[in-house]
């Protein structure tokens, strides 16, 4: 996009965002519901016991009827070409090691139930993991093969195709154990006040979901469906570029895409919509 | 990345019924308005043409503008009297063409 | 929220000053002029009849990127009468020049779906040329909001 744009949306992002404060409350999420070929999809949960939340909303409920037409058909969602070119990644040879995905991990249903763990704790590496982290130790330390960037096409593709085989399944990411430090972390992140604007995510996400802010519709900011195929973006997109995205419109500096922070940040997200469905790859404006 | 088409149509139709099918090929559609990262605008490369036949025979087709989105999505009809392939093909404006069959028993 | 009424307006008014600065494109949107000339250079100069053309848009798009637009023009469609082609046009785009559509008798129905970009609030023009050389028109205004949050 070009940089004039850029500023535009970065601009209007701020009157937006003080327009919101001395405006008036609009709807609250919507009440359709999310079924894709024949299957139910859950996008509302009860709040977990210490949750600040009331109620648990995916961000599709915040959506207008055409946005969220697109993600209840897997044919008109239009991630699927980037799952489809992930399927035949699946089973491509690469590396020093003569391997393919496929070598080891004879069919992509064995993911089932992984994306709604994540992230979790690596005992090996003592360091908590997301699901690029996976990945990429799969193609460094077996498949002998060049990590992919966080944001590549084959990242975004594969982390999709994983990621839709638990499609469905409740999101249940711990937070004690030896994720507690990092949950702290994150949730840390999550109420401190950052950047020009001195906003943290709970300015939005937590105290005004359901409000406008201009004219975009404010969710919870639930990750339950990454990545995403961001209608702005024109294609998919990971937790982290949106966390960046975020930190940009209030005007502080955003922190590195799988930096120790943003891991930190999504976990303590993902345990905010612990119950949730997982509805990778979600659509979202 | 390659441009992919995906397509679906129904595997088995009567005869004379109209059946309805999707079409999106993977495709950065890039409009020729942009600018890139040194302030140069991006040259325009976009799917300009879309056909869709039947047994050979040319049923539909489109002519694409630079102000259809990203990964271009078309959906539309036929007529089926007999059992056959459908054939669609997508020209770049670099000249590429990409296609896809499928077939349709239909009785 | 502790951020205050004043201070909110500060904000907005400053960066609104700089949100008019930025305001200049790289192209010039196209004007509903041109479109009016393009519809005539693909009707041929021929009367268009107002409506018989159903064009369903949303009334506001979330996101200029990608605007579902769908378009059904009644029709027997057999070999003496159906419908030749439907061309679509955004009469505030760069390019107002959308798509055609071209159907035959054997495309059963006159209907077509797809997506689309609009770069601002603007009317979308639906024109179709039936196979006895008539036209019909129809237009749908669709709104486009620039999302708060960019991201």
């Amino acid at each position: 996009m070009n940089i004039n744009i850029k500023i535009l949306s970065a601009t209007v992002g701020i009157c937006a965002i003080s327009v919101s404060l001395i405006g008036q409350a609009f709807a609250d999420a919507d009440n359709d519901k999310l079924v894709v070929d024949g299957k139910v999809i859950t996008t509302q949960a009860k709040a977990p016991a210490d949750s600040e939340l009331e109620k648990l909303y995916s961000g599709w409920r915040f959506r207008a009827d055409e946005t969220q037409s697109l993600q209840m058909d897997d044919f008109e969602n239009p991630a699927f070409v980037a799952v489809d070119q992930a399927e035949d990644q699946f089973a491509m040879v690469e590396g020093k090691a003569g391997k393919s995905c496929a070598d080891c991990h004879s069919d992509v249903t064995d993911f089932k139930g992984l994306r709604a763990t994540l992230p979790r704790w690596n005992e090996a590496k003592g360091k908590p993991e997301t699901l690029e982290h996976i990945i990429n130790e799969c193609r460094t330390d077996r498949m002998e093969a060049k990590a992919w960037k966080w944001e590549a096409p084959e990242m975004l593709g594969m982390t999709a195709l994983i990621g839709l085989q638990s499609r469905g399944m409740p999101v249940a990411v711990k937070s004690d154990g030896p994720m507690q430090s990092v949950w702290k972390k994150g949730k840390d992140l999550y109420y401190t006040r950052v950047g020009q604007l001195d906003m943290s995510c709970a300015s939005c996400h937590e105290n005004n979901y359901g409000k406008m802010i201009r004219a975009d519709h404010l969710s919870q900011g639930q990750i339950n469906g990454f990545p995403v195929y961001r209608l702005k973006w024109g294609g998919l997109g990971s937790i982290h570029r949106r966390f960046k995205g975020c930190m940009q419109n209030i005007r502080a500096k955003p922190y590195k895409r799988g930096s120790d922070e943003f891991v930190a940040l999504e976990t303590y997200l993902a345990t905010r919509g612990n119950g949730l469905s997982v509805e990778t790859p979600a659509v979202r404006n | 990345m390659a441009s992919k088409p995906r397509v679906k149509v129904p595997k088995k139709a009567s005869v004379g019924e109209i059946i309805r099918m999707k079409t999106l090929i993977s495709h950065k559609m890039e409009s020729g308005q942009r600018k890139g990262k040194d302030g140069k605008l991006i040259p325009r490369k976009i799917i300009n043409k879309f056909m869709a036949s039947f047994n050979d025979t040319e049923f539909f087709s489109a002519k694409v503008g630079p102000s259809i989105s990203a990964n271009p999505y078309i959906e539309f009809s036929a007529k089926v009297n007999e059992s056959g392939t459908f054939k669609f093909i997508w020209i770049d404006d670099d000249g590429s063409k990409y296609s896809t069959e499928k077939k349709i028993t239909v009785g | 929220m502790n951020i205050t009424r004043r201070r909110a307006l500060t904000l907005s008014a400053g960066s609104m000053a700089f949100f008019m600065a930025s305001m200049h494109f790289s192209n010039a949107n196209a004007t509903a002029e041109d479109t009016e000339k393009m519809v005539e250079e693909f009707s041929g100069g021929a009367k268009l009849t107002i409506g018989k053309i159903d064009l369903t848009t949303p009334e506001i798009a979330e996101n200029g990127n990608t605007v579902p637009i769908s378009v059904e023009v009644d029709s027997p469609m057999n070999a003496d009468n159906f419908v030749e082609s439907v061309a679509i046009f955004a009469d505030g785009n760069p390019n107002p020049e959308v798509i055609t559509f071209n159907f035959t008798a054997l495309s059963g129905v006159a209907s077509a779906k797809t997506r689309i970009r609009l770069a601002k609030t603007q009317n979308v023009v639906a024109v179709a040329k039936m196979s006895d050389g008539s036209f019909r028109y129809t237009k749908n205004q669709v709104k486009v909001t620039i999302g708060g949050c960019g991201g």
